[in-house]
């Protein structure tokens, strides 16, 4: 079998600094898509039931308990229906909930137990591509998530500004800082029981981040330390977006973002590196 | 490939060109400063006992392993600057099954194949093949999960191969199969051969390197320490025949002294005593000609088994 | 022999546990604080500001403030969530990932003996994790009276065994896990959110009303709740309909749990 040529070009310089941010080859790094997308061929029920777990929360939250609050300040200070309120930050949690589970569980699994990562490392990929297709994953799935969501929000009334459109990119923007994030995390856990962590944080985060109500309510400084939370940068986002109460600080929340996403496939691809190609 | 390679001059360019080649992990020296080359079309095997370092070798020519000291070129490249490049030519099969457990059989191959940026189509072409040449074209749609260890093993070897490997890289194909699925692979693994591709192999088994290895180098403890084809190594390191003596429990100590001067050389282990000599028969009626009754008498053909003592004072399997 | 044997199980288990108990009881603690203050004092105030509720309490609520509503309700449905949790992946792991039950089973102790035994564990487990959330209520101030919130605490367990029951008997007939992500988004999950944890069914539509009836986490919440203020003198026929739903639940899943984890182990 001699002769069968090289399809990986030799990296030049573009290619080299990219490798040094740890950001991988998309044009490799789609292959962990492909892969992911097939195996989803044999389970697609479970990735279909991930859709209904944010409309069981609008419903209970939005329409439930929002007979019992009626309706709050949003953003500009304007009174909103509490559903209106609750349902971008519930669009937030799910998009942060989804990268986290695709970003800590799945990719702890394949990373540490089914020495998955060590199969595809022994391909052309690299560490870099591999964060960077799985992100990329976690952000169609999240994609789909998010589509849907929106969808039934506007089906519900939900959404009142025709910024609404920008939410979808926003929530993938969200998904890409929580995904990096989580998958940088996962790279420092050994076992199991560390994954726990990841509750630990994210759990507190989604009850206090001005998800079911202003943050306001807090005394100053816990609310400052409450507005630097990437979930609650996430929530406003998208808050802002689906009422239109738009302006600049959104720019903030997406750069925060961005670099958090950023800095999370660096962290990846050297631990990934430094951990399998020992 | 136009890389300044540093393969010694003149003849075969080697495939594989070690020199000096180490790996540490930490302070310890899992490989020691090893040299050798592999040529084209040739099957190489690394014999070795448990913590040898085989598969640390392995892994470097794999380009999943940085190099700690020592030069190493596969395929004329370097695989700490052309890791991705290498690997697109190389088919791995390590040293434990590592399937994608979520697929099934010809989704494995072909998303394998995806790594290597085979198209979809060629990629099912080549699967349909591949499950047909390892006999397990009739599970396709199955789960990994359900395939028993030889059937992964043979997957996880024509997986290997999606990519049209210039070189095949196998850590311990066989170990873990019963003697008929041992077969069945020495006998896929020797039609690659007749086919050009170039072999490299890890085994602790003598009987599998000199079924399928043109030339083989002996390690222990990082080091390697006889190097040659199996006939070769059996010529230099040992004789013709072995005759193998089972004394009672608690005899063999007192009659080792008897034993003194009827071959070769003697080899005493804990449950046997190895004596070796041209002819093993002559051996035996020596052994008999002066009084001693051992329980059991085995003539056999030396082996590499036999090689390893030779070299290590060890046992090959403890 | 056979009570000698449930209790090996049970042993095992709780030595088993004594790995991950720092980490648990930390977070059985957490839970509670976090959402007690998130939901119950953050979210309460905007409830409560929109009753316009006084010192009276909310007219909204049947006259108790938000937080004292939700206590009693969030214990019995954070107990079902553990026990959803407590009878998914650890029965898995003893049939299939590290195929422990297989082990016991060729000593004296039987598939009912592991059953039975498991299923106490879980009882004791859920018991802790009550315990602990009704401490962090007292400490919120959020019981009309301590004595009456202690008195819920085996309601909430015995909700959580009507879930845990069911759950093992499920778990016992899987191959491997991946039914359960299923089982908490369609069943464990929207129950959470449905079954008047967070806000009181009235007002929903005659439909729901009426499913939530088939909901043993209503049942559970409902009873805990009557229980907590007081109430079940008011109505002690519904009371006892509460129960017996319970009951039914965590009796019918014992049964099937056994049954199914001796098919599942002894062939
Ligand atoms: N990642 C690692 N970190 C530390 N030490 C390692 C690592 N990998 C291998 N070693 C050590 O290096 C030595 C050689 O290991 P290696 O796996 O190469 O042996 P081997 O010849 O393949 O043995 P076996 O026949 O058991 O597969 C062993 O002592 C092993 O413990
Ligand atoms: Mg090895």
């Amino acid at each position: 079998m001699a002769g069968s040529s090289s399809t990986v070009p030799a990296p030049g310089g573009f290619a080299r600094l990219r490798a040094r941010m740890g950001i991988g080859s998309w044009r490799r790094g789609i292959h962990m898509l492909e892969r992911n997308a097939m195996v989803y061929r044999h389970t697609w029920l479970i990735l279909f039931s991930g859709f209904f777990e944010p409309v069981f929360l609008l419903v209970g939250m939005g329409f439930g308990l929002g007979g019992l609050v009626g309706s709050v300040n949003g953003p500009g200070g304007v009174a909103v229906p509490y559903a209106v309120f609750v349902a971008p930050a519930l669009l937030a949690s799910s998009a942060m909930n989804g990268a986290i589970t695709e970003g800590s569980w799945n990719f702890f699994w394949k990373f540490r137990e089914d020495r998955f990562y060590e199969t595809v490392l022994s391909t052309p990929l690299s560490p870099n591509d591999i964060a960077l297709g799985e992100l990329g994953w976690a952000l169609v799935r999240g994609g789909l998530y998010s589509m849907g969501f929106l969808v039934i929000m506007a089906l519900m009334g939900l959404v009142t500004s025709p910024w609404a459109i920008l939410a979808f990119p926003a929530a993938l923007v969200v998904g890409f800082g929580f995904g990096g994030a989580a998958m940088g995390a996962a790279t420092f856990m050994r076992t199991w029981q560390d994954l726990d962590f990841v509750s630990m944080a994210t759990v507190p985060m989604l009850l206090l981040s001005g998800t079911f109500y202003p943050v306001d309510v807090y005394p100053d400084a816990l609310r400052v330390l409450i507005q630097l939370t990437p979930l609650y940068q996430g929530v406003d986002m998208l808050r802002k977006l689906t009422t239109g109460a738009v302006d600049a600080s959104i720019l903030v929340h997406v750069a925060y973002l961005l670099i958090l996403g950023l800095v999370g496939l660096s962290v990846v691809g050297r631990r990934v590196g430094r951990t399998l190609l020992s | 490939m136009a890389q300044p390679s540093a393969a010694s001059a003149a003849d075969v360019p080697s495939l594989i060109h070690a020199r000096g080649l180490t790996k540490r992990f930490g302070s310890f020296m899992a490989v020691d400063g090893i040299d050798f080359d592999v040529a084209p079309g040739e099957s190489f095997g690394f014999l070795g006992p448990n913590g040898a370092g085989k598969t640390s070798t392995m892994r470097m020519i794999g380009a999943v392993s940085p190099v700690s000291a020592g030069t190493l070129r596969i395929l004329g490249m370097d695989p700490g600057r052309d890791g991705a490049r290498i690997r697109a030519r190389l088919g791995v099969v390590p040293q434990q099954d590592n399937l994608d457990v979520d697929l099934t059989l010809r989704e494995n191959l072909i998303v394998y194949g995806r790594y290597f940026d085979i198209p979809w189509a060629e990629g099912a072409r080549r699967a349909d093949e591949l499950l047909d040449f390892a006999q397990l074209a009739d599970r396709r749609d199955t789960q990994v999960e359900s395939l028993s260890g030889g059937m992964k093993r043979r997957l996880t070897i024509a997986r290997a191969m999606i990519n049209q490997p210039d070189v095949l890289l196998l850590d311990e194909p066989t170990t873990g199969l019963d003697p008929q699925a041992r077969h069945i692979l020495w006998d896929r693994l020797y039609g690659l051969k007749q086919r050009g591709v170039t072999l490299v192999l890890t085994t602790h088994y003598m009987d599998e390197a000199q079924q399928l290895c043109d030339r083989l180098v002996v390690m222990d403890k990082g080091r390697i320490v006889a190097e040659g084809s199996p006939n070769s190594l059996i010529a230099q390191y040992t004789t013709r025949e072995v005759t193998e003596l089972r004394f009672p429990v608690g005899t063999q100590a007192a009659a080792l002294p008897t034993l003194e001067g009827l071959a070769d050389r003697i080899e005493v282990l804990p449950d046997r005593v190895l004596m070796y000599a041209e002819d093993g028969e002559v051996v035996a009626e020596g052994v008999h000609a002066r009084g001693l009754h051992p329980e059991t008498v085995l003539v056999r053909r030396s082996t590499l088994e036999d090689v390893f003592l030779r070299l290590t004072g060890r046992s090959l399997i403890d | 022999m056979a009570a000698s044997s449930i209790a090996r199980v049970f042993e095992h288990q709780a030595l088993v546990y004594r790995r991950t108990l720092r980490g648990s009881l930390f977070s059985s603690f957490l839970n509670p604080v976090l959402y007690l203050a998130a939901m119950g004092v953050g979210l309460g105030m905007f409830v409560d500001r929109a009753a316009a509720a006084g010192a009276a309490g909310n007219p909204a609520l049947g006259g108790v403030t938000y937080l004292q509503y939700l206590a009693p309700g969030l214990l019995a449905a954070t107990v079902m969530q553990s026990a959803a949790l407590e009878s998914t992946h650890p029965i898995m792991g003893g049939i299939v990932y590290h195929r422990i039950y297989y082990a016991m089973i060729a000593t004296p102790i039987s598939a009912r003996d592991i059953a039975l035994g498991t299923l106490a564990w879980i009882t004791a487990r859920l018991t802790m994790i009550a315990v602990i959330f009704a401490v962090v209520v007292l400490a919120f101030g959020a019981a009309p009276s301590a004595g009456l919130l202690l008195a819920a605490i085996p309601v909430a367990v015995l909700t959580g065994m009507a879930f845990a029951a069911p759950i093992v008997a499920f778990a016992a007939t899987q191959r491997n896990g991946e039914a359960f992500p299923a089982v908490f988004r369609f069943i464990t999950t929207p129950l959470f959110l449905l079954s008047g944890t967070f806000f009181p069914l009235d007002g929903l539509p005659a439909p729901v009303q009426a499913a939530a009836w088939l909901s043993p986490l209503w049942h559970g919440i409902a009873l805990a709740r009557s229980i907590a203020f007081g109430a079940v003198g008011s109505n002690p026929g519904l009371a006892l309909d509460h129960l017996a739903v319970l009951l039914l639940f965590a009796g019918g899943g014992t049964w099937l749990a056994v049954r199914n984890l001796q098919r599942r182990l002894v062939k």
